[in-house]
């Protein structure tokens, strides 16, 4: 029989079976940041352990560095300062890679690793940050652990693993101009709920996902963990190889073209067998965002705030309830035309160059409305480097957006910046929690284009439907 | 790590779903390089009055007698989704939670459970509403036992509700084990693995830092 990417993949990486579907599997790269890295880094040494191959291993600082321009090792976060150089501390005494403030190859984790050509198609790829999932988007199997798992990683270049179930789901049709892959995985949570994955390994797939460009899989695959699975993967075709092609980390050369020749082999053989298998349509999906505090709860933009009492489900009705009274929103209220007090542009979901593209795009000759708090956080200083070339800085700025050092930045609150109580905000990030973005601040997730759009009208847009200037 | 075969302890109902590891340690909360100081923020968002403070909410379960001594959650579906957080366990643990009955776990929440000593007991939901409804009859005397040995929950009542664990986590939690330890027992096979894996995929592996200069 034949088997799907994620075994074929699992088979590849096995050092031993532990019986309990349950597998021994080697790690081919391990990555860190400041945040969950630095507490792995200081486990491992205080246990007297070293990094088995510091040269496999990266660090990067994204999550608690200031995004301000001219920004140095303090923080506005309580504490953020000792991350910092705790984190350069154990790194350089490791020896692993570190892109440290400064370095040009610093950014968010999950847009540095594609960029760098670290994350590759076939790799294991573990990191202690749950959208480590992002780099299924090349073809990687790739997942987010807890910091004691990383020191296991750190330690034996290895982890236990249990075998997840494996689903496809195909997204079939084709993607209406202005949306976006953001809108896809956003509908898919909506739809099949937050836990619609739970247990899975999911292989994106159908005529929508080869159509996709590298980056917007990236995209997809950022918000499986939102929808509960293990992990997401798209199996690398010659797009992927393109845009692997030439960078720092990739290989060269014979060896190119040898790793090639065996990322050919990756997907999954036509009579694989899936545990599940999900096909959805995507010819009249408009664009999303949502409306709770979960991302399943959301919808299109030209719907409404749905009623909880119409919830057939206890437990999703109480919680929709409770979304409802958080985000300060009544059943029946039409989501476009919903105030915003700010925007936000970034995020390992949405901050690569096409994402501030499409943004750009739909700010060019636009400004954002009165009172509206704007800002753009470019994924990496590489991004910033390469809008900036392009002018997409100036776009930004002239519209009324702050244009910002690339980093985390304000997708979470960590006591430092915030959007402020209950400020609603429209955010092209992947997390709508409670308090995610701030005390009490409420978050709509949607596609950076929708971002945009809402930020120049003042109020959740259909970006479809914006005046022409 | 701290062994764990069975516990009768208080049980403190937390019915909410899809509680995530924001809600449980808030990223304001994780203030220092460590993995010890961090009970006082657990569930901070919802014990304390307002963000930043530490003036109880009245309310909120855990701020109530006898809760406050519990050592059991009970909870609902997908509990401890989201941020990868091990702070979030770490907290829990160090407040006093050494089991946590819910229908489903976040994935990675529930791998660091297990690393932490404390217990992901998967019960469907309707256990876990029988379990609380007759906890909240008299929670003080109502105690739930989770007998990690023979993987059942007794409910205060005496009903017994089997649940299962796999064999690799169970292990880990009874004998209390250090998994780094535990895997590089095998550090030959791991290294036999390495060599049979580099002629197969050279590109893997990258120019250490002696190769470099
Ligand atoms: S951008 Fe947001 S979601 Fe992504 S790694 Fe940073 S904090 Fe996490």
């Amino acid at each position: 029989m034949g088997r799907t990417i994620i075994d074929k993949l699992w088979d590849e990486h096995t050092v031993a079976d532990l019986g309990d579907d349950l597998s021994l599997l080697f790690i081919d790269r391990i990555f860190l940041h400041e945040r969950t890295g630095s507490v792995a880094l200081k486990g491992l040494e205080a246990a007297g352990r070293t990094v088995r191959h510091p040269e496999q291993v990266f660090c990067t600082m994204d999550h608690i560095v200031d995004t301000t321009p001219g920004r140095t090792d303090d923080t506005r976060m309580p504490g953020g300062r000792e991350f910092i150089t705790s984190t350069r501390a154990s790194a350089r005494a490791a020896g692993i890679h570190l892109f440290d403030l400064g370095d040009d190859r610093q950014g968010i984790v999950h847009v540095v690793s594609p960029e760098q050509g670290i994350a590759l198609p076939g790799v294991t790829l573990v990191c202690p940050d749950s959208h480590t999932c992002t780099l299924g988007g090349l073809g990687a199997l790739a997942w987010g652990i807890g910091s004691t798992e990383g020191e296991h990683a750190l330690a034996t270049k290895t982890l236990a693993v249990r075998r997840p179930k494996r689903m496809r789901i195909r997204f079939e049709g084709r993607l209406a101009s202005r949306v976006y892959a953001k809108d896809l995985i956003l509908h898919l949570i909506s739809r099949f709920g937050a836990s619609g994955g739970a247990g899975y390994a999911i292989e994106f797939a159908g005529s929508v996902i080869r159509s996709l460009p590298v980056e917007a899989r990236l995209t997809v695959c950022n918000m499986a963990v939102e929808f509960g699975a293990w992990t997401g993967i798209i199996a690398p075709d010659d797009l992927t190889f393109e845009y692997v092609r030439g960078r720092p980390f990739a290989p060269r050369d014979a060896q190119w073209e040898q790793a090639v020749a065996h990322w050919r082999t990756l997907a999954s053989d036509p009579d694989a067998r899936f545990d599940n298998e999900l096909e959805v349509d995507c010819s009249q999906l408009a664009p999303q965002v949502t409306w709770g505090t979960s991302p399943q709860h959301g919808g299109s933009i030209d719907g409404v705030v749905p009623d909880p009492a119409a919830e057939s489900d206890p437990n999703r009705r109480q919680s929709a309830e409770r979304a409802l009274q958080y985000m300060g929103l009544r059943p029946g209220t039409p989501l476009a035309g919903l105030p915003i007090g700010a925007a936000f542009i970034g995020s390992c979901t949405n901050s690569r160059i096409s994402d501030l593209r499409e943004a750009a795009g739909v700010l060019r000759g636009r400004h954002v409305a009165p009172g509206i708090r704007a800002i753009c956080v470019p994924g990496s200083s590489q991004v910033k480097k390469a809008a900036e070339a392009e002018g997409l800085d100036q776009v930004f700025r002239a519209a009324g957006f702050e244009w910002r050092e690339s980093g985390c930045s304000m997708c979470f609150y960590a006591g430092g910046e915030s959007f402020g109580l209950e400020q609603r905000v429209v955010t092209s990030t992947n997390r709508n929690f409670e308090n995610r973005q701030g005390p009490r601040t409420r978050s709509h997730l949607a596609s950076p284009a929708t971002v945009a759009a809402s930020a120049v009208t003042g109020v959740l847009t259909d970006v479809r439907q914006l005046p022409a200037t | 790590m701290e062994k764990f075969t069975t516990l009768t302890a208080i049980a403190a109902p937390l019915l909410r779903i899809n509680i995530d590891t924001d809600a449980i340690i808030p990223s304001r909360e994780m203030k220092r390089v460590s993995k010890d100081g961090l009970a006082e923020g657990l569930f901070a968002g919802w014990r304390y009055l307002s963000p930043g403070s530490r003036e109880e909410n009245p309310e909120f379960i855990l701020n109530r007698e006898p809760y406050r001594h519990a050592r059991i959650l009970l909870s609902g579906v997908n509990f401890g989704c989201g941020s990868s957080r091990e702070h979030a366990v770490w907290a829990l643990h160090e407040w006093g939670i050494r089991a946590i009955v819910a229908p489903s776990f976040g994935s990675i929440f529930h791998g660091n459970c297990v690393r932490n000593g404390i217990v992901p007991v998967v019960l469907d939901n309707a256990a876990v509403e029988v379990l609380a409804r007759q906890v909240e009859a008299d929670p003080g005397r109502h105690l739930v036992t989770v007998d990690l040995a023979q993987l059942a929950v007794t409910a205060p009542d005496g009903s017994r509700h089997p649940f299962s664990l796999p064999d690799a986590d169970r292990e880990m939690l009874l004998e209390g084990l250090d998994s780094i330890a535990v895997t590089l027992k095998r550090d030959g096979e791991i290294l036999a693995f390495r060599d049979r894996d580099r002629t197969r995929r050279p590109w893997i592996y990258l120019p250490t830092l002696q190769e470099r200069l």
